[in-house]
């Protein structure tokens, strides 16, 4: 019985199911909530904290949009994903808006048909070793054990590194990353291999911090950013915008604490067009005027959610390096706003 | 001769007349020394065994015990949990030595317990668990009153209810929607016989639960599509009957709810099945699919049994496809399939596919259980019931059915424990059960890199629960056993 009424509903609905719409902006302002996709759990990123309000560089990019969107951060329905459901997730329009530390590559933008909305970390994988090994770089680690998560990337940006380096090394497999943290420092390897911002995090759990030694060199771009389903460019387009103005935001000066006068007070035309005193770029998106300001005033503009979930002040301490504005030698660029 | 010999006992000053008291028997020769020199120290080779088993126990338990014992239960973080430790016992080497910091635990009690489910409403799981013990009590022991049987029946819409929250109406028009089926069944049975019956109730569901005129344009649409005929013209007809018919009638049971709420508005503030997680999780899913599961494994076995081959032949496909499947399998197509086959927006929630999927999944073992146990009754207790004019569903109820879910007693119960237990594959579709807030938790900065502390508070959990269910099983199999052996 419970059978026939299951096939049933997969018959009535099967046939149904229709192309994913266009008009995500008016649904999600019907529902007056903000599906967003973020990780199971990511030091720094994404992870509910001990009243389960979630918490994170990616979880702020998802409150940003709610609150330009539905003028409330708190109105995210955060829906957590694996790496296996995050991009079925977008797709079958479960989510409105996936920030789960995804890295931007040709084949998910193209293949999968999806739209990455801007870039909002620069990672990329690095190396980490125990202090008293003596290795100050990469490129002497030849013959050395390393212990990988499988089917990854990182996997295969190794191999890539070491044969075009002419080196030899000896993988560890592992599954996930507590498994390796268990195993490094069982010193069941010499290195272990990671994004960058994970090997700080999990650098950042040890007893001693202080004896282990990230290693300068990058071998791999990770770009991160938010995406959104393609065929929908209004939408992409309030996502893109919105991440650009928290960027844009640090850019001008404008902080969660200053968002509140600074759009009337300042003369700067570029800081009045972005929080909606001039002009009229609010009503181009199908929002109000004063979208970015809230979504600043929620959240931060980006130097002050990088330093309140992974920069330097927080135990994970990682630096801006290429996260950094463009004006301070980093690659983050917002457009203009005009 | 009796005589002459009773006259020298008497005569004999030496034989004695009464007997001696009992004496204890030398203390290596009974009690716990007995039991150890027989057991422990019989032979050269088990004293070395014993020997060096004790000393594995005790290497062990030297290094366990005054982990767990010293543990620090009063930490926000598991740096703090160090520094505690530094003050209380002097530095140590940090990795294998150290003691144990519960304080995770504490901190995240009731994430490991109720997920996100909000804080103010916990008392309505725990009501629900409360509901739920009370209403199988009757199923599990026979000396209760029966009339608790009533209590049995409305447990799962009670427990639903107070789990989900929302209005009342929802829950009675489903437990009456389901209550009118089985009526349907029952009084057609005798007119019509059992299958027909059934199929009937089947279809008082379809119509009470779903949109019939609905249902039927989407199979039309879809023949249609089969055979390249004109698109939609045959079906829309059809539809155009249901604006004739108002259009908001069916499906039956949400739109008499909904008016029985807009008359009587009595609700609880509702809980999304997202806010779920941890045990809270865990044990929805698992009870869910014990339940669920038994009837249908039952029914399943039959039909594999049965000589009606479109029956037969779909029961053993069923059994065979969801058992060769691992799953993992069936979870990820609950999750990332039925999520392209839905339309978007459709309210048709990831726990209640998973909770579909694990059902099925054990259904299909349980039934291949039962019918083993069907396998084992001798061929005489079908020949019996037949030659007591009974029919199909009476002999199986009163005659098969009895016998051989007594024999698969211990089958059943290990298949449950393993579906409990499997409840936490869950985690690799994104969904917050005990493993994947051991995750979750070890994101936060607070604390990353706490591992064994969680994972044996979850162990032990787990552990309580099937052991419960496991010597439930055994004293059931030692209630029920009739034979002399």
């Amino acid at each position: 019985m419970k059978k026939s009424v299951f096939l049933g509903t997969i018959a009535a609905t099967a046939l149904v199911a229709g192309a994913a719409s266009a008009q995500t902006l008016a649904e999600v302002q019907e529902r007056g909530v903000l599906n967003c996709g973020v990780t199971t759990g990511l030091t720094g990123f994404a992870a509910p904290n001990a009243e389960g309000e979630w918490e994170g560089f990616d979880v702020a990019v998802c409150r940003a949009v709610a609150a330009a969107v539905l003028g409330d951060a708190s109105a995210v329905e955060f829906v957590p994903t694996t790496g296996q459901t995050r991009f079925t997730a977008l797709a079958s329009g479960e989510i409105d808006l996936l920030a789960r530390n995804t890295t931007w590559t040709f084949s998910r933008d193209v293949d999968l048909a999806f739209e990455f909305v801007g870039i909002n970390y620069y990672d990329g994988q690095g190396f980490m070793v125990p202090r008293e090994l003596g290795v100050s770089s990469a490129l002497e680690l030849d013959g050395a054990t390393v212990c990988i998560q499988t089917g990854t990337t990182t996997e295969l940006n190794l191999a890539d590194f070491f044969a075009s380096n002419n080196m030899s090394y000896e993988p560890v497999p592992i599954e996930t990353n507590a498994e390796a943290q268990q195993q490094y420092l069982a010193g069941a390897c010499d290195v272990y291999t990671t994004d960058a911002s994970g090997l700080a995090a999990t650098r950042a759990t040890f007893e001693d911090p202080s004896a282990h030694v990230v290693l300068p060199e990058i071998v791999s771009k990770e770009p991160l950013g938010p995406l959104v389903r393609h065929g929908d460019n209004e939408w992409g387009d309030i996502a893109r915008w919105t991440l650009n103005a928290l960027i844009a935001a640090e850019e001008l000066g404008v902080t969660s604490a200053n968002v509140g006068e600074i759009g009337a007070s300042t003369e700067n035309p570029e800081i009045r067009r972005l929080l909606g005193t001039e002009g009229d770029l609010g009503a181009m998106l199908g929002l109000d005027a004063d979208w970015a300001a809230r979504a600043i005033a929620a959240v931060g503009n980006y130097g002050e959610i990088f330093e309140g979930n992974i920069g330097e002040s927080t135990p994970i301490g990682l630096a801006r390096g290429l996260n950094a504005q463009w004006t301070d030698g980093g690659l983050l660029y917002a457009p203009p706003f005009r | 001769m009796s005589e002459v010999h009773s006259e020298t006992a008497l005569n004999s000053a030496y034989v004695r007349t009464e007997m001696l008291p009992e004496q204890a028997p030398p203390v290596t020769a009974a009690g716990p020394i007995k039991w150890i020199r027989e057991n422990l120290f019989s032979s050269i080779a088990n004293t070395a065994m014993t020997l060096i088993s004790l000393y594995v126990i005790y290497v062990i338990l030297a290094a366990v015990l005054p982990w767990m014992v010293y543990g620090i239960w009063d930490a926000g973080s598991l740096n703090e949990c160090r520094e505690i430790r530094d003050e209380l016992y002097g530095p140590m080497d940090g990795h294998g030595g150290g003691v144990a910091c519960w304080a995770v635990l504490v901190d995240r009690w009731d994430q490991l317990i109720f997920g996100f489910y909000p804080s103010d409403l916990y008392w309505r799981p725990i009501l629900a668990v409360v509901i739920f013990l009370t209403g199988i009590a009757p199923v599990l022991y026979d000396s209760l009153p029966r009339k608790m049987l009533i209590l049995t029946a409305a447990m799962p819409f009670l427990c639903f209810w107070l789990l989900w929250g929302g209005s009342i109406w929802g829950p009675i028009m489903v437990a009456l929607g389901f209550a009118a089926a089985f009526l349907v069944v029952r009084q057609m049975s005798a007119v019509t016989g059992g299958l027909w019956a059934i199929l009937l109730g089947i279809l008082a569901l379809l119509f009470l639960f779903f949109d019939p005129i609905q249902l039927i344009a989407n199979i039309l649409d879809w023949v249609i599509g089969l055979v390249g005929g004109p698109d939609a013209a045959l079906s829309g007809a059809w539809r155009s009957v249901e604006g004739l018919v108002g259009g908001t009638i069916f499906p039956l049971v949400p739109a008499l709810s909904g008016l029985l709420y807009s008359i009587l508005p009595i609700e609880i503030p509702a809980v999304q099945s997202r806010e779920f997680g941890g045990f809270l999780l865990a044990v929805v899913i698992g009870a869910s699919g014990i339940i669920l599961s038994m009837p249908l494994g039952v029914i399943l076995a039959l039909g594999r049994q049965s000589d009606l081959l479109i029956i037969k032949g779909f029961s053993i496909i069923f059994i065979e496809v969801i058992r060769g499947v691992p799953l993992i399998v069936w979870l990820f197509t609950a999750q990332l399939l039925l999520g392209y086959f839905l339309p978007p927006g459709s309210n048709f929630d990831l726990m209640v596919r998973v909770i579909i999927m694990v059902t099925l999944f054990s259904s299909a073992y349980i039934a291949e259980v039962i019918r083993g146990g069907l396998a084992a009754l001798p061929r005489g207790q079908y020949e019996g019931a037949d030659s007591l004019g009974l029919n199909y569903w009476q002999s199986m109820q009163l005659i098969i059915l009895p016998q051989a879910l007594k024999i698969s007693i211990p089958g059943i119960v290990s298949t449950f424990i393993g579906l409990f237990k499997d409840t936490v594959l869950v985690v690799f579709i994104g969904l917050f059960d005990p493993i994947g807030f051991s995750n979750a938790i070890r994101a936060d900065t607070d604390w990353n890199g706490i591992y064994w502390e969680l994972f044996i508070f979850i162990g032990l959990c787990f552990f309580i629960c099937c052991f419960g269910m496991s010597r439930y099983s055994q004293w059931l199999e030692r209630k029920l056993t009739t034979d002399h052996r």
